[in-house]
């Protein structure tokens, strides 16, 4: 099993919302020996429901493997396998306001982002993109000495 | 109604119709014991630790089909009985465990005897509950009997903080339940049975390959009778034993890896399996990349992640088996009995060539004797449960079964410890069976406190110790795999375990030879209290035939030949 090609796989799953879903979703990944690349979770509007969207990787069968488990779960409403998918994910990154700003802005607005906040000493730069290109604008913006940068993890819907 | 939540709980227990509860008190779930003092609904069992109360339940579930129910308190309580939920999690036995936990106010302060309950269960439970309102507790009840008992059965737990207990909130069990969440399959897909019938009638040496989900079915006289129709070979795992009779000449034996010749090597030549309630654990597939490797598997279960989670299933099927067993004898007319006579014979050549049996070839007797003379004593009127090591795998090995629900063994987990406070509970299941507990000088300790549980309550379980003075299965892999180092496993310092069961009120027998075993087991049946058995047998006696760990079934280590039996 651990010879078969790993792949990266996006897995939504949706949960009743409750005190002690989250750990069940993670003991199951920790328990089973399977990865979490990144998880985002926020309440679906108007339900009992929650969205969980998770980054996984593994071969065809483990993946196969994670959602029949997740799904297995008492708490767990459905669970989807994406495919086809509009995948989004959001850093902020901080820079010294000393650096070149114009130049930081035009990378940003590339990349569906701009300047979101300025103080005395930083800048605050928001970018929106699917996570390899968040993954590029990360690698080219080293040479204006991010001080800070957090990521979001990916959202994704079905097209 | 208006009651408090401890009521609530009681009031609960009488509307799923739970007889008795197995269980062990202290200051958490006190409000609780309180009511299980003023109430006669039910019969509570005072085990001697909260392990024992755990298997207990089991027993009482594996026996009856039944939802088993223990009660425990808060801290230790509970942490005592975590080795009791993993085991009936990995057996996938329905119970629900109902403990104590500190007041709400408490949670969160590392209060006297507080501990996380609910996330030490999670990964032993199928599902589980930290109540906050006394107002959800008659709902969370009537789920937890439904989780436990309903899919793919497991442990629920319920977990209650004392105040919870004190407070008075509506008590109504008449509610529908609504668990938008879990909705577990039942019926198998029409289709998909038709497609398996005609692989079935086209396959040349197909196997049933049957597993304890029939027994959590209720699928068994089901199981004969396809069985019987289609004059198919079956082999049965560790927790099937019971499904197909003994004498079934359909039955070929237990397989894995201390399965019989001709079962393990008839799943190695079959060109169909047909799994039906099993989940091909490692000690039955041995090496998988040999496993069957001939042959498509037919794969028939309730639980979804089961199927193709190690062997891939080329005709899965998700469904309870007994329904979907029912649709393949309606389905199963044309096939003809007759077709698989030259596999039969096959088998039968495998039997002849190493059949399932044991020298006596020393002066001590040997345990499997002891396993098959009970068979010929007691055959169908005992219920059997055992330890964990070579005693348990002798018992599936030689006892004679008769019926589903008739072998309580802790398959998944290999509990040591399970054998006596699970056979305390299979006979209150039972009263009318004998019940036998096959046991190791090794387990018998590790619960050996049941003795006053069943001094006190009257529960007349037989013990019987296969005495080899070794931690036995441990020892035989250190004889084979370890170069004969035998690390900690002699038991040559030991109890006077006649005493031991004397000094608690019940009544004890050492015996040497087969007319003293004869003679213990009909006095011990006559007399009808707590019994140890305790029988010397031959010190170095190995599980026969033996797959190493991770090979393939079909290279067996076998019993030696010899000219007399
Ligand atoms: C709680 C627990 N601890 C350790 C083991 C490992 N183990 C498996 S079989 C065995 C030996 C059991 O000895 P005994 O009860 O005398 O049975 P025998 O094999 O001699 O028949 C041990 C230590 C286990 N299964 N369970
Ligand atoms: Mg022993």
């Amino acid at each position: 099993m651990m010879t078969e090609n790993s792949e990266r796989r996006v897995v939504s799953v949706i949960v009743v919302n409750e005190a002690s879903v989250l750990s069940r979703i993670t003991n199951l990944f920790s328990g089973r020996g399977y990865n979490i690349t990144s998880l985002t979770v926020a309440p679906i509007p108007d339900s009992k429901y929650s969205r969980l969207t998770i980054v996984t990787s593994g071969s065809v069968r483990v993946i196969e493997q994670i959602t029949k488990q997740l799904h297995k779960l008492i708490s767990v409403l459905r669970v989807y396998e994406h495919a086809d998918l509009v995948e989004k994910e959001m850093a902020l990154v901080k820079f010294p306001i000393t650096e070149n700003l114009s130049d930081v802005n035009t990378l940003c607005e590339a990349y569906n982002g701009k300047i979101v906040n300025v103080g005395e000493n930083v800048v605050i730069a928001m970018v929106i993109d699917e996570p390899k290109r968040i993954d590029n604008f990360l690698a080219v913006i080293k040479r204006y000495n991010p001080k800070e940068i957090v990521r979001s993890g990916a959202v994704a819907l079905e097209r | 109604m208006q009651i408090t939540g401890a009521r609530m709980v009681i009031e609960a227990f009488i509307a799923e119709g739970v007889d008795t509860v197995f269980g062990y008190p202290g200051g958490a779930i006190m409000n609780v014991y309180d009511e299980i003092y003023k109430q006669s609904g039910f019969t509570h069992i005072l085990n001697r630790h909260e392990q024992a109360s755990i298997h207990a339940a089991e027993g009482y579930a594996k026996a009856s089909g039944k939802v088993g129910v223990a009660m425990i308190t808060s801290g230790p309580g509970f942490t005592n009985a975590v080795t009791g939920l993993a085991d009936a999690y990995m057996d996938s036995v329905p119970l629900v465990v109902v403990s104590g936990q500190v007041p709400m106010s408490l949670i969160g302060t590392d209060g006297f005897q507080e501990i996380d309950a609910v996330g030490i269960s999670r990964p032993c439970t199928k599902h589980n509950y930290l109540v906050t309102d006394a107002a959800d507790l008659p709902r969370v009840l009537k789920e937890a009997f439904y989780i436990a008992r309903s899919g793919r059965p497991g442990p629920v737990h319920v977990d209650i903080p004392k105040d919870v207990t004190a407070q008075i909130a509506e008590f109504n069990y008449d509610v529908e339940l609504d668990l938008e969440t879990y909705k577990p399959h039942t019926k198998g897909n029409p289709r998909q049975i038709v497609k398996v019938m005609e692989a079935i009638a086209k396959a040349k040496r197909p196997l049933f390959y049957l597993g304890g989900g029939i027994i959590n079915a209720k699928a068994a006289y089901e199981v004969r009778d396809l069985v019987h129709k289609t004059g198919i070979p079956a082999v049965e795992t560790l927790m099937a034993r019971g499904v197909l009779s003994f004498d079934d000449e359909l039955l070929i034996s237990m397989l894995g890896m201390h399965g019989s010749y001709a079962a393990n090597m008839a799943m190695s030549e079959t060109d169909l399996v047909i799994g039906l309630g099993v989940r091909f654990d490692d000690r039955v597939t041995g090496k998988l990349s040999e496993f069957a490797k001939n042959a498509d598997v037919i794969h028939v279960d309730i639980d979804p992640a089961s199927i193709s989670k190690l062997v891939n299933a080329d005709f899965p099927i998700v469904g309870d088996v007994k329904n979907v067993v029912n649709e393949m004898i309606e389905q199963s007319g044309h096939i003809n009995p007759d077709k698989y006579e030259s596999w039969r014979e096959t088998i039968s050549h495998f039997d002849e060539l190493h059949p399932l049996t044991f020298h006596e070839d020393t002066d001590r007797l040997k345990p499997q004797w002891v396993v098959k003379r009970v068979g010929e004593l007691l055959g169908d009127s005992a219920n059997i449960s055992t330890d964990v090591g070579q005693h348990q795998m002798w018992a599936a090995q030689f006892y004679p079964f008769t019926r589903p629900n008739q072998w309580i063994t802790s398959g998944g987990l290999g509990t040591m410890g399970f054998g006596f406070p699970a056979a305390i509970g299979v006979k209150t299941a039972c009263p009318d069976k004998i019940s036998i507990n096959f046991t190791g000088d090794g387990s018998i300790l590790m619960n050996v406190q049941e003795l006053m549980t069943a001094v006190e309550r009257k529960i007349p379980v037989i013990n019987i110790i296969l005495n080899n003075n070794f931690l036995g299965m441990v020892r035989q892999w250190q004889t084979l795999f370890y170069d004969k180092r035998h690390s900690q496993t002699d038991l040559s310092v030991q109890p006077d375990f006649v005493k031991l069961s004397e000094a608690f009120g019940g009544i004890g027998y050492r015996v040497t030879t087969k007319e003293e075993f004869d003679f213990a087991l009909k006095d011990a049946v006559e007399k009808n209290i707590v019994t140890f058995i305790e029988v010397v047998v031959e010190r170095f006696e190995n599980v026969m035939p033996m797959v190493p760990s991770g090979g393939s079934l079909f290279n067996m280590m076998l019993l030696e030949k010899k000219e007399t039996k």
